[in-house]
């Protein structure tokens, strides 16, 4: 993990400034510089990290500060992975990861690619399809639901218009078999955009000479595509995927304004589930265990998938 | 009686005189975000004149009202000094020290449980349940009821399209079955130019809808929480026969007779859809009912109320609540004094007038209150045989149990109602054994 | 390259791709425009069905955002004075009047205050952490790098519950110094990787001229980086900035009346008897609208921020 892309970025590594002129010395000043960053990541971070894990192992709730806690093992961890309605929880979260990704990869990647055909007025158009990723998920995913009302909502008229299925027909965040799909239109709507810009990069990235050799060499436009720009491309197409991966494994503030997890809990990804057991049930041992769990994975699934990126860069 | 009262009333005058001369503070007061809430502020103007203390209002919608005051209390949060709770919380507002006892305060100031109805003070004051252990009192008593568009269920047309169908006369259900047979009738008529649909009911997943909704059915059926109360034994007695059936009916209502797309809805959608036209019957709070009477569109000769129809026993699901003192707040003096102003049988009397639903006898028992409002009969009757969900400290653990059972059957129609039932016992015996009950 | 080069695509693909892509730019927008439509619109106009894309514009929505209403009788109506303005006039329409403000504005500035205040920190500390990173031998450099990037892994909610326990024990619940020290310990990660980056880029030459000339290293640092590093600094600025203005997770966890932010309070607003979408469509424009004028600003430096610096361009 340490050899990701990002900490090379990082590796400009500056020369050493003998000089000492008056004042404090150069050590002295990083340290007063950095210190205060790593004090609050300490105290913000990494001490309530060490909390959690420390709790994982209690039946302490939050909401009962006049009970006793008692040390209960692994039992927190052992509930829940036995837990069949967690496992379904991971499967709404693996569903909404996988889907989310192969569109954002697909549409992203494809809109860059013409955009880099530099057609005049590209510059203003991906600025205008860059719009929805900066914005708060929260209050657009609340906005959405309102798109999606079967008898008023916009997108299913749009529906009505292009296929003719009765706009009041079909239910996209109450019925069981839509809700999944729902939610992965509106974070595909959101985020393609990223994944975009970054496959702008390394499209860009590439050197026209490279191209022109291929040209003499009357390879044909497919050949080259397969041969140059995707091979080219693909590291930062990794990257994106694994920011996007990140993000939408943690996913909680679109989704949870969009479904609530519903209906039952078919779009109750891990964080909505998390969140209800550790501040609506109060749960904080059993929840924190939870917690702990997914940090893991996470981190678990990025280095392994780093490690891949870097093979690929080495290539 | 009235000398008692007499006596509270120059109780409460010295007091609030007193108070006046105390200093004066800002209060701030935590309720749901609902037309009763309009009332109440309305009412503590005359308050604010009385004892000069100025009054703040933090009111948040229902869908979030659990979730954000049990958060600020389980955080030991000073935003509010006086809370209008949920009857549930009273649990736990008891047992982990969230509430103000006012057991002392009560006898201070003369003011007595006995002259609020008793139903409300089960519910909303007492903890453990039914002992004289008093942490709020009685705010606003409430129940689920119904509402149906009086000029359609009157209008010839319609009455003998549905004496047609059905052979039988429309009229205000009798039964729970009635009720759905007339949904049934409803759903997809065209009433000028309109299609419409059959009724509007609670499904919400994120708070407490659907639970409050469906306990609706359940109630009517004889669904119990437990064999014997306060056994937690409840294997036979939450999924039962009756209950089992009692939930599947419910599933069918949802699936023959709402409006599409009314997957998640509670209080608010329930409202729009009545409003909008476009069902025949919903359910609601009876404390949306001044509003929904007064409604310039449907209100009126248009409206008339019931009570949740019987199955095999009456039964309607409670609301309502009781207003606390925060145990956090640095104003508990002035937050009772609020308190004590607002049991007043005059103020009780002006609260009703408002649209808030005193608990208090005297406005309850004065033979004036049933014909003040059409539906103030039907709130009596709703009232007498009212039941709650657990008011158990870890109340919102079970409810979210059932809120994730109910949803996952009713509208994700996921299993049988008997599996929803069972795993709802396995979810609840669960938290029973955690918190050392079983 | 020059527009004969043979890699130069044809005037007919350029016309295809720039079809395609305003074509997805015009979709994508919908919902956009959809949200600023409907804050003009009246709420029966808003729920008509088939949607209205043509209206009588009305700042209902608006006027509805900001104040709280009581119904009152038709005869309550009649006997009030004629209307002071046109907020009361719209209100009155409805058989309502104007009870008083409403919350929006107070969240609002909540966001205001909390995003410029974590905004502040974050810059401060980032700028001198990413100096010393770029410039000095730290031991376990790469390391401490890492491990400030690492601590945006933790899915927000994980680290809320003992956040949630610390701040109750030290009162910092529903505080806006919470809420700032929050903000900036999640922001602080992206400021030392992008300025890191700024700064990196920022010839070493410079404070070496400025360091023979005389100057102590802090005043190098001020005179001569910080100038330099300013463009990168300000839209490092941005970044974390709409960061914090857009979070939602820990806003609707650890916030209640004091502190809470525009983001939990928006999906509320939708109203008590009647679902109020052009109220809500209102706070949203208000509440999105700087956003997209900070990310039009930010254009040329946009794919750093979103990458960490991982990706320079």
């Amino acid at each position: 993990m340490t050899d990701s892309p990002l900490t090379r970025a990082a590796e400009a590594t500056p020369p050493h400034l003998a000089r000492r002129i008056k004042g404090l010395s150069d050590r002295a000043i990083a340290w007063i510089f950095v210190a205060p960053t790593i004090f609050l990541l300490l105290a913000i971070n990494i001490f309530p990290l060490i909390w959690t894990i420390r709790l994982s192992f209690t039946n302490f709730r939050a909401n009962r500060p006049n009970r006793e806690v008692e040390w209960v093992g692994l039992r927190n961890y052992e509930r829940i992975l036995t837990d069949s309605d967690i496992w379904l929880n991971m499967q709404a979260t693996a569903h909404f990861l996988f889907w989310t990704l192969f569109f954002q990869v697909l549409i992203g990647f494809t809109l860059a690619w013409l955009i880099n055909k530099k057609f005049r007025g590209n510059d203003l158009w991906t600025t205008i399809i860059v719009l929805p990723m900066m914005l708060s998920p929260a209050v657009v995913g609340n906005f959405w639901t309102f798109l999606y009302q079967p008898q008023i909502g916009l997108f299913n008229y749009a529906i009505e218009f292009l296929t003719g299925t009765p706009a009041s027909s079909f239910e996209m965040l109450g019925s069981v078999t839509l809700a999944p799909w729902a939610i992965v239109i509106v974070d595909t709507w959101m985020w393609t955009p990223f994944v975009m810009l970054i496959c702008l990069a390394g499209l860009r990235s590439i050197p026209d000479y490279i191209y022109e050799a291929a040209e003499i060499d009357r390879a044909s436009k497919w050949r080259q595509f397969w041969t140059i720009t995707v091979p080219m491309v693909l590291p930062f197409l990794m990257l994106a995927v694994l920011f996007r991966g990140i993000e939408n494994f943690k996913m909680f503030d679109l989704v949870v304004q969009l479904t609530g997890g519903g209906p039952g809990s078919i779009t109750e990804l891990a964080s909505i589930n998390l969140k209800r057991e550790a501040f609506e049930k109060w749960r904080t041992g059993y929840s924190s265990a939870y917690a702990i769990i997914l940090f893991v994975t996470v981190f678990g699934l990025a280095s392994i998938y780093v490690k891949a990126l870097n093979k690929v860069k080495e290539r | 009686m009235k000398a008692r009262y007499l006596a509270a009333t120059a109780a409460v005058a010295l007091g609030a005189g007193m108070a006046g001369t105390a200093r004066a503070e800002d209060l701030t007061l935590c309720w749901a975000a609902w037309d009763p809430a309009n009332a109440l502020v309305e009412l503590s103007k005359e308050f604010e004149a009385q004892s000069g203390h100025t009054m703040s209002f933090e009111f948040v919608p229902w869908p979030n009202f659990a979730d954000r005051m049990l958060n600020e209390l389980n955080s030991g949060g000073k935003l509010c000094d006086l809370l209008i709770g949920d009857s549930q919380w009273i649990g736990g507002g008891a047992e982990n020290g969230h509430y103000v006892k006012l057991n002392d305060f009560f006898d201070a100031e003369g003011i007595s449980m006995d002259d609020f109805a008793p139903a409300t003070v089960y519910a909303y004051s007492t903890w453990p349940k039914g002992t004289p252990n008093y942490y709020a009192l009685p705010a606003m008593g409430d129940a689920n009821g119904w509402f149906y568009r009086k000029d359609w269920f009157t209008d010839p047309e319609i009455m003998a399209a549905y004496k047609e169908a059905t052979g039988e006369d429309l009229r205000e259900p009798q039964s729970q079955l009635e009720l759905m047979q007339i949904a049934k009738f409803f759903q997809g008529r065209e009433i000028g130019g309109n299609t419409v649909y059959g009724v509007s009911i609670f499904t919400e997943r994120g708070s407490e809808g659907i639970t409050m909704g469906a306990t609706g059915a359940l109630y009517t059926w004889g669904f119990k929480y437990e064999n014997t109360p306060g056994s937690y034994d409840m294997e036979g007695a939450v999924n039962s026969p009756e209950a089992v059936e009692a939930l599947e009916f419910y599933k069918e209502l949802y699936e023959c007779c709402t409006p599409p797309g009314y997957t998640n809805s509670y209080m608010g959608e329930s409202l729009d859809a009545f409003k909008s036209g476009q069902v025949a019957m919903a359910m609601n709070w009876f404390a949306f009912f001044p509003g929904l009477y007064q409604d310039p569109d449907i209100g009126g000769d248009k409206i008339d109320f019931f009570v949740n129809p019987p199955q095999n026993m009456a039964g309607s699901t409670l609301g309502g609540q009781g207003i606390s003192v925060v145990s956090y707040s640095d104003k508990q003096e002035a937050a009772l004094d609020y308190i004590k102003w607002f049991a007043q049988p005059e103020v009780q009397a002006k609260w009703w007038e408002l649209g808030g639903y005193s608990a208090h006898n005297s406005v309850l028992n004065d033979p004036g209150f049933e014909s003040s409002q059409p539906f103030a009969g039907d709130f009596l009757v709703a009232m007498q045989d009212v039941q709650d969900f657990w008011q158990e400290p870890a109340y919102a653990e079970l409810l979210l149990a059932m809120q994730k059972r109910l949803h996952d059957y009713v509208v994700a129609d996921q299993g049988t109602a008997q599996e929803a039932l069972d795993k709802l016992i396995e979810d609840w015996t669960e938290t029973f054994e955690d918190e050392g009950k079983l | 390259m020059s527009a004969w080069s043979i890699t130069e695509p044809s005037n007919r693909t350029k016309w295809v791709a720039g079809t395609l892509v305003i074509l997805y730019a015009l979709i994508t927008l919908i919902p956009l425009v959809w949200i600023f439509l409907t804050g003009f619109k009246t709420p029966p106009d808003s729920i008509s069905y088939p949607p209205k894309v043509l209206f009588e514009p009305s700042l209902e929505g608006y006027v509805n955002l900001f104040t709280t209403r009581t119904r009152v009788t038709p005869d309550q109506l009649a006997a009030l004075p004629p209307p002071a303005n046109f907020a009361e006039e719209i209100v009155r329409n409805r058989d309502m009047v104007i009870a008083g403000p409403s919350k929006f504005g107070e969240r609002f500035m909540n966001s205001v205050i909390i995003g410029f205040g974590s905004t502040f920190l974050s810059i401060f500390l980032g700028t001198l952490a990413a100096y010393a990173f770029s410039r000095f031998k730290i031991p376990l450099k790469d390391d401490l790098l890492f491990f400030i990037l690492s601590t945006r892994m933790m899915p927000p909610i994980a680290v809320a519950i003992p956040i949630f326990l610390m701040y109750r024990a030290l009162g910092l619940s529903d505080t806006h110094l919470g809420m700032i020290l929050l903000y900036t310990a999640v922001n602080i990660s992206l400021a030392v990787w992008l300025l890191k980056g700024f700064i990196d880029e920022i010839p070493r030459e410079y404070e070496e001229a400025a360091l023979i000339d005389g100057y102590t290293r802090f005043q190098a640092f001020y005179k001569v980086v910080l100038p330099q590093a300013a463009t990168g600094i300000a839209s490092t600025a941005i970044f974390c900035l709409i960061f914090a203005w857009n979070e939602y997770a820990f806003a609707v966890l650890l916030t209640s009346g004091t502190a809470q932010t525009a983001p939990p309070f928006i999906p509320t607003i939708i109203g008590v008897g009647g679902l109020d979408w052009p109220a809500v469509a209102a706070g949203a424009t208000i509440f999105l609208l700087p956003v997209m004028i900070f990310t039009i600003l930010l254009r040329k430096h946009l794919l750093r921020g979103i990458t960490f610096g991982a990706v320079r361009k």
